[in-house]
Parts: structure tokens; sequence; C-alpha cells
């Protein structure tokens, strides 16, 4: 199971969808197919923008470090965040914005607990390189690695509730041990 | 690409916003390419404040006369006149060719002068609307313009929101600020205080007040570039070997509003505009809804394409995330680009890469 058919079959049909980070809008575009869910994606890099407006996706050129101001509030059904919360500088705002402007927000990172992780610091002592996390240190749009245990925190902190986790590796569901064995993970939380 | 400006007229009255009566009008329009069987690829240019009709190709006895936005229209370019049949059309009150100050009027046989009335962006969009019956296009594939055409484009998605797909809204504002209108006032106090202006009866005197024009033209290219851009392009460069101590043009800058006002003064007409800048300062299709722009665009039913560019300060990005946001609120169909260009306003007449692959991706996305 891939992380867009998890997202795909927690987001109900005709729900309407906010996917931050949107990339060239695959994402969206999957979710009008199988959900017939509209959406818009926000997207900041020229590239991926013109990506979105070629796959014929609703796209907003704007920093989500910015926030959502442009967005009303719970105007969306689900607002999502796909391996795009590593890249943001300023976390807390952004997931309380998120569900602001959505009843409930998706939100999938790599697991930097994931035990391959573990031990390329512990063992070999570097930072992690793998197919989940492809870049140097040196070279990554990545600032704030976590782990499941450090996000449950912060929905905590922020009274967010979990509604769902799903946590993968090599697309197939972790059940036992997921902060050791999981190399994603995907939430669906509300306020 | 040879092409020939015509016109049509219109003999049914034009009732005006500002309550005054248009007895009979004349739009000067150009078109590029074919329309289809299905008159379902039309494509309206609306320009901005110093443009015309004339939006590509060249005339065969004036070849050196390139349209205002070539770069975007034409066969193969970003609107593609292989696919679409785009119109280009001269609002009313212009000095190109549509009715105006300089035409006459009936009523006198003499040309309109102070007399002929201010008139609004929805009397533009109506009078667009004839021309588009006249040609026999029920509804627009796309309405585009940049600046001052925007507006057009957006109130077209207002006025008549069945005949519209789409609306291309490029470097636009909603509505002007205090700083716009300000500029737009120090425009017109040129004019209206050069002593040739005469009250706006100055065809009859022979005389064309020059000085406020050239002023109110050299504000304008101010307020159209960047402090980057201007500075990129003159900097502190000298026009002649030395400062000269006094007040002759010194440095580059100089110069070049000199020139353009100096051309501007040679083919624009002062009482043109003043309307025009009118027209920039009336338009705001939020007054009808209590300042709630979301509640103006309420009965849109276009897809929308909304373009800003970050070093605009005449129209600056945060005016275009106005619109954006009161078309998410109606959840329309919208996408918005901010593109990171340093030119200021003009950058949406130069051809950036980002900004034109996105225009050719949009245009080649719209089914016929």
């Amino acid at each position: 199971m891939t992380e867009s058919e998890t997202i795909a079959r927690w987001v109900s049909p005709g729900a309407r969808v906010l996917d931050l980070g949107c990339g060239d809008g695959s994402l969206l575009g999957q979710l009008w197919r199988i959900r017939q869910a509209p959406g818009y994606g926000v997207e900041i890099d020229d590239a991926k923008v013109l990506a979105c407006i070629r796959n014929d996706v609703n796209v907003l050129q704007m920093d989500l470090e910015d926030g959502l101001a442009a967005f009303g509030d719970q105007s969306f059904d689900y607002v999502i965040l796909s391996e795009t919360l590593q890249a943001i500088h300023r976390q807390e705002p952004l997931l309380k914005e998120m569900l602001r402007v959505g009843h409930e927000a998706i939100v999938s990172f790599p697991n930097f607990g994931y035990w391959r992780a573990r031990i390329q610091i512990a063992i070999a002592g570097h930072m992690p390189v793998s197919k989940e996390l492809p870049y140097q240190w040196y070279d990554t749009p990545n600032v704030h690695h976590c782990t499941l245990v450090d996000f449950e925190a912060l929905c905590a902190k922020l009274n967010f509730k979990v509604l769902e986790r799903l946590v993968l590796t090599d697309g197939q569901p972790v059940a036992t041990l997921p902060n050791l064995l999981g190399s994603l993970a995907v939430y669906r939380v509300s306020a | 690409m040879i092409v020939a400006p015509q016109k049509a007229r219109f003999t049914e009255p034009l009732k005006l916003t500002g309550g005054a009566l248009l007895p009979e009008f004349e739009i000067a329009y150009e078109t590029y390419g074919e329309l289809n069987a299905a008159r379902s690829n039309a494509v309206l240019v609306c320009h901005a404040l110093n443009a015309s009709h004339h939006v590509a190709g060249s005339y065969a006895n004036d070849p050196e006369n390139i349209g205002w936005w070539d770069n975007m229209v034409g066969p193969g370019k970003p609107l593609d006149t292989e696919r679409f049949f785009v119109v280009g059309n001269n609002y009313i009150g212009s000095c190109f060719g549509s009715t105006g100050p300089t035409s006459p009027n009936p009523a006198t046989g003499k040309p309109w002068g102070a007399d002929f009335p201010v008139v609004t962006v929805e009397d533009w969009v109506a009078a667009q609307a004839r021309l588009a019956d006249h040609l026999g296009i029920e509804r627009f594939a796309a309405v585009m313009g940049g600046s001052l055409g925007a507006m057009q484009a957006l109130q077209w998605a207002l006025s008549y929101p069945a005949r519209v797909r789409n609306s291309i809204v490029i470097a636009a504002t909603p509505r002007l600020s205090a700083q716009n209108i300000a500029f737009n006032e120090v425009a017109r106090q040129a004019i209206m205080t050069d002593p040739d202006f005469h009250g706006g009866h100055y065809y009859e005197r022979g005389v064309v007040p020059v000085r406020g024009l050239r002023i109110a033209r050299m504000i304008g290219h101010i307020t159209y570039l960047s402090d980057d851009a201007m500075m990129e392009k003159f900097g502190r460069t000298l026009r002649r070997s030395a400062l000269g101590f006094d007040f002759g043009a010194d440095f580059e800058i100089e110069s070049y509003l000199r020139h353009q006002g100096d051309k501007f003064s040679t083919y624009f007409d002062a009482n043109t505009y003043l309307r025009i800048t009118k027209a920039l300062d009336y338009y705001d299709p939020a007054t009808d809804f209590g300042g709630d722009l979301s509640a103006a665009f309420a009965r849109a039913q276009a897809d929308f394409l909304v373009v800003s560019f970050t070093s605009d300060w005449r129209f600056a990005s945060a005016r275009s995330r106005e619109i954006v946001r009161a078309l998410l609120d109606n959840r329309r169909v919208v996408s918005y680009l901010e593109i990171d260009a340093p030119q200021g306003h003009d950058a949406f007449l130069m051809d950036d890469a980002r900004y034109f692959g996105a225009l050719r991706a949009y245009f080649r996305n719209i089914a016929l």
C-alpha cells in the first residue's frame, strides 16, 4: 500500500481537499479520479507549479512559511501535508493553521526513528542517507526531522487528536515496533 | 503575421455607469486566427492604459508597428492563434480608433473633447459584449488582460458570468489603493493645470497640453518599474561627461523619463488620460457588496488563472491574493502564480519562461 492509496482511502468521496506542498499535483489528481474530491494545491517551486498547471490541477503559488491566510476557517474537509513537515521551519504554527482551515489534517513524514536511520547515526556515525531521506546533511531541504514519538508528543501538546495512523516500510504496513521498523508515517488528526 | 484593424459601429445607445447615454459608438478591433465552427475558441484580449486593439502582428503598410503583446499572442505563441480566435479591442474613451474624446460628438459634429462622459471598466465590458455579439461569439473560451486589462477580464466574469469560460487576470488589483489613486491624481493635475489644456477644449484651439501629458507619463513610468529594475537599468549613470550644475538631464534616468514623456505626448490624448485614470480609480467590484469582495464574486462562473509579480509595487502580489481569496471563498476553479520577476509592474509584458510556460500550459488545457 502506498501513502497516496492510504490518503485516498481516508478521504471521503466529494471531500474538499487542500494539499500543502503538492508537488506536481499527482495526489490531487488521484483524489479527483478515485474520490471525486475537488482540491487545491499549494506549492512554491516554479517547476512544480508549472507541472500542476500542465496536469490541470488547481495550484496556488504561495510560501507555506507565510501561513494559510488565503484560506478561510474550516473551509476544507482535509488539509494534507505529505512528506513536507520535515522541510518546514516553523511546524507548530503551520499545524495549527491546518486545523483552522480544515476539519482534519493528514500529515506524513519520513520517520527519523527508523532502525536504518538509527544505525547510520549510532554505528556508522553519520547522518542518515536513504531512499526516504536521499539528501546529504549539507544539501537538503529538510530542516526538522522527527520520529513517531516526537510527532505524537507535539500533537498532545497542541491538543490534537490522532484519529488514525498508518506506518509503512517499502509499501507494507508495519504493526509491531512502528517507531523502529517504520520508515514512513501517515497520520490523520483533528483539533 | 500581417493583420488589419477593423471597426464595428453600434447605433443602439449605451447607458453608462455614470448616468450618461452614449448615443452611438465604434469599437476598433483586430482578430487573429479563425473562429471555429462551434464558435468555442474565441479569446478576448483587453489592454491597459496606453495600448490598443493592435495586440499582435504588424500591418502590411507599417511593418515596424508590432502589436503590444506580440510575444504572447500569435502562431505557436502561448496564446496560440493556430488554435484560438483572438480578438484585440480598443476600449471606448481611448484614442486609438474606438469612440472617445477625439471622436465627433453626433450632437455638434465637433470632437467630444471635455464633453465626453467618464466611462468605467463596467462600461468597457458592456461595449465589448456588443462587439462579441457582432462577431457572433456567445461565450469566450477566455478573457485575458494585464493591469487595467486584468480588471476587464475580472469584470467580464462578473458582468457576463455565462459568457466567459476562463478569466485570466495578470498583474491585477481588485481595487486601487490610496497610493495608486494619489499617483493618478498627480498625473491628472499635471494635465489639467497645463495652460494648453483649456478645460479639455484644446482641440479647437489647435494646441495639445504637452507639458501635462509628459509629466503624467513620467509619473506613470516610475510606477511601472521596480526600484531594483530602475537601478539595474540606469543606476546613477550620467548622461553627460560630468555633473552640469544646472537643471539639464544629468542622469540617464532623467533623460529616459523625458524621452518617454515626449514620445507619449505626441500620440496620446489628454482627455483620454483623465478618463482612463478615473476608470481605474472608480473600479471596485466590492462596492455594491459592502466592500465584501467574496460576495462580489459569488456570481462568477468562470475558471480563473491569476498571475502576479513579486517586484510589482504598483499592484502588489498581496492585491492578487485578495482576488484569489475571494475566488476560494466561492470555490471557483483557480490557479495562482506568483512570479519572482524583477521588472516590477511591467513584468506582465516580458517574456519570462515561468510566466509564459504557465500561460501556454493553461491555454493548452482549455478544451474547445
